[in-house]
């Protein structure tokens, strides 16, 4: 990191301290991560997560996977070919029959399976952590979608019609989930985490792993979390509670 | 390849001035001006989009001269939003005229948001 970058950082840290003060005592305001300015590149400083608590997370709803599919112009599947961005996974454990419900999406691991096999450097990572297609490099030749362990990859089969602007999506590639890229890069949360709070259930947290005073690296530091298929180490960003 | 397209447009924009002529007559975009001027834009749209795809893509910068969400905002017809559907849409009439093929809307938006949002709005 340079040494512009640092003295801006400082800057922007003594601002808010100082925002801090002139509100009202007593009331504390979390403001969410800032959008990054227009020409600024995501930073290696942050690692992007999200921690989902199933034991807030309710069996039957599937609002984070609706949202998901407004956002992105993503069809609904009906089929088992169609893509898949996100979706709700109901786990039983048969002894006990305690039952545990839970969105699984791209994990967006440090250490990505996906990114390893493709052949054409079309999945990679980007410095804040989030695991992505680039489209215009990818062949579809799928092996990303072999190597993931999540099955969070879809091959779109056939031609797409309805796109929104901030996702692009056509037939011949692969896609997953990005973590709503465009809008944590403005300063909002992807869409599933903003539509899970609107049903009431806020059974997923989203943040600054990085930061020691996100709401995420608080909850992932008091409570035990658990990361899908740990024994991969892959290092994932999606975290969960309570499994 | 390239120089070859490039005279037949520096050719085809020539004939503009012809009666008779057939180039295409073009959406008129919104603003004053381009995000550079003309010439340049027209020699050099290509490359400029290639540089901030990557920019974009890879490095996560928004908000940037040269997106292809920004053009469309700009080039969009002013009726249905759009930069293709007809010879005189902006992007599909040059290019058509010019027989250039031009992909990139198979999987970009080839409308404004706002438009996109006008249709949400109609359909059931
Ligand atoms: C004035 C005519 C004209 C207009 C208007 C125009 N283009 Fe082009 N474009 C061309 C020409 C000619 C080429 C090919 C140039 C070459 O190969 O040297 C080209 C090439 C391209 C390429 C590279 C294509 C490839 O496969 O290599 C892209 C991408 C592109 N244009 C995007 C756009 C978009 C998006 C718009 C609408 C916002 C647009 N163009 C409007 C004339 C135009
Ligand atoms: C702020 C609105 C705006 C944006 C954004 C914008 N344009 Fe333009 N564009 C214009 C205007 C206005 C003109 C006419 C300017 C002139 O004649 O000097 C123009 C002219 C052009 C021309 C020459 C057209 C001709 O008839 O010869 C091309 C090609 C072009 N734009 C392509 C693009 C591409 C590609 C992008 C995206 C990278 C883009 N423009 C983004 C407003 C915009
Ligand atoms: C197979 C699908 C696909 C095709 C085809 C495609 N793109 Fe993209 N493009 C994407 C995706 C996905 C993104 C990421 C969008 C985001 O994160 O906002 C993107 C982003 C971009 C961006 C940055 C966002 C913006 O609007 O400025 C540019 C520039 C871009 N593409 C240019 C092009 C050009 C030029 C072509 C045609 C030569 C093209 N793309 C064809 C999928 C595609």
């Amino acid at each position: 990191m340079n040494p512009i970058d640092t003295s801006r950082r400082a800057f922007l840290g003594r601002t808010a301290a100082f925002a801090g003060v002139a509100l009202a005592p007593g009331v504390l305001l979390y403001e969410f991560a800032a959008a990054r300015e227009a020409g600024q590149e995501a930073s290696a400083a942050v690692r992007w997560g999200m921690l989902v608590d199933t034991t807030r997370c309710a069996s039957g709803c599937t609002a984070c996977v609706d949202a998901c599919n407004a956002e992105h112009g993503v069809p609904k599947a009906s089929r088992p070919t169609d893509a898949q961005w996100i979706r709700k996974v109901e786990l039983k454990d048969l002894r006990t029959g305690a039952v545990r419900s839970a969105p699984v999406m791209c994990q967006h691991c440090a250490e990505p399976p996906c990114v390893d096999v493709c052949p054409t450097g079309a999945s990679f990572k980007r410095a804040d952590g989030i695991v992505l297609v680039d489209r215009h490099t990818c062949i579809g030749c799928r092996y990303c979608m072999m190597a993931c362990p999540y099955k969070a990859r879809s091959f779109v089969h056939e031609p797409t019609t309805g796109q929104k602007t901030d996702t692009p999506r056509g037939k011949g590639c692969v896609e997953s989930c990005n973590l709503c890229a465009h809008r944590v890069d403005r300063g909002e949360k992807p869409a599933c985490v903003d539509a899970c709070s609107a049903a009431g259930h806020r059974a997923i947290v989203f943040g600054d792993l990085n930061d020691p005073s996100s709401e995420i690296a608080l909850r992932v530091r008091s409570v035990a979390t658990s990361q899908l298929r740990a024994d991969l180490r892959t290092d994932n960003g999606v975290r969960y509670q309570g499994l | 390849m390239r120089v070859m397209a490039a005279g037949l447009l520096a050719l085809a924009l020539a004939g503009a001035a012809w009666a008779g002529s057939r180039a295409p007559v073009l959406d008129a975009p919104r603003g004053e001006k381009c995000v550079e001027d003309a010439a340049t834009m027209r020699r050099s749209h290509m490359d400029f989009l290639r540089h901030q795809r990557d920019e974009t893509v890879h490095r996560g910068i928004r908000g940037a001269r040269h997106s292809l969400a920004g053009c469309v905002e700009c080039h969009a017809n002013a009726k249905d939003g759009a930069v293709l559907g007809s010879p005189s849409h902006f992007c599909q009439g040059c290019h058509a005229y010019a027989a250039v093929k031009l992909d990139c809307f198979e999987c970009h938006a080839s409308r404004t948001r706002a438009a996109q949002a006008g249709r949400q709005a109609r359909s059931p």
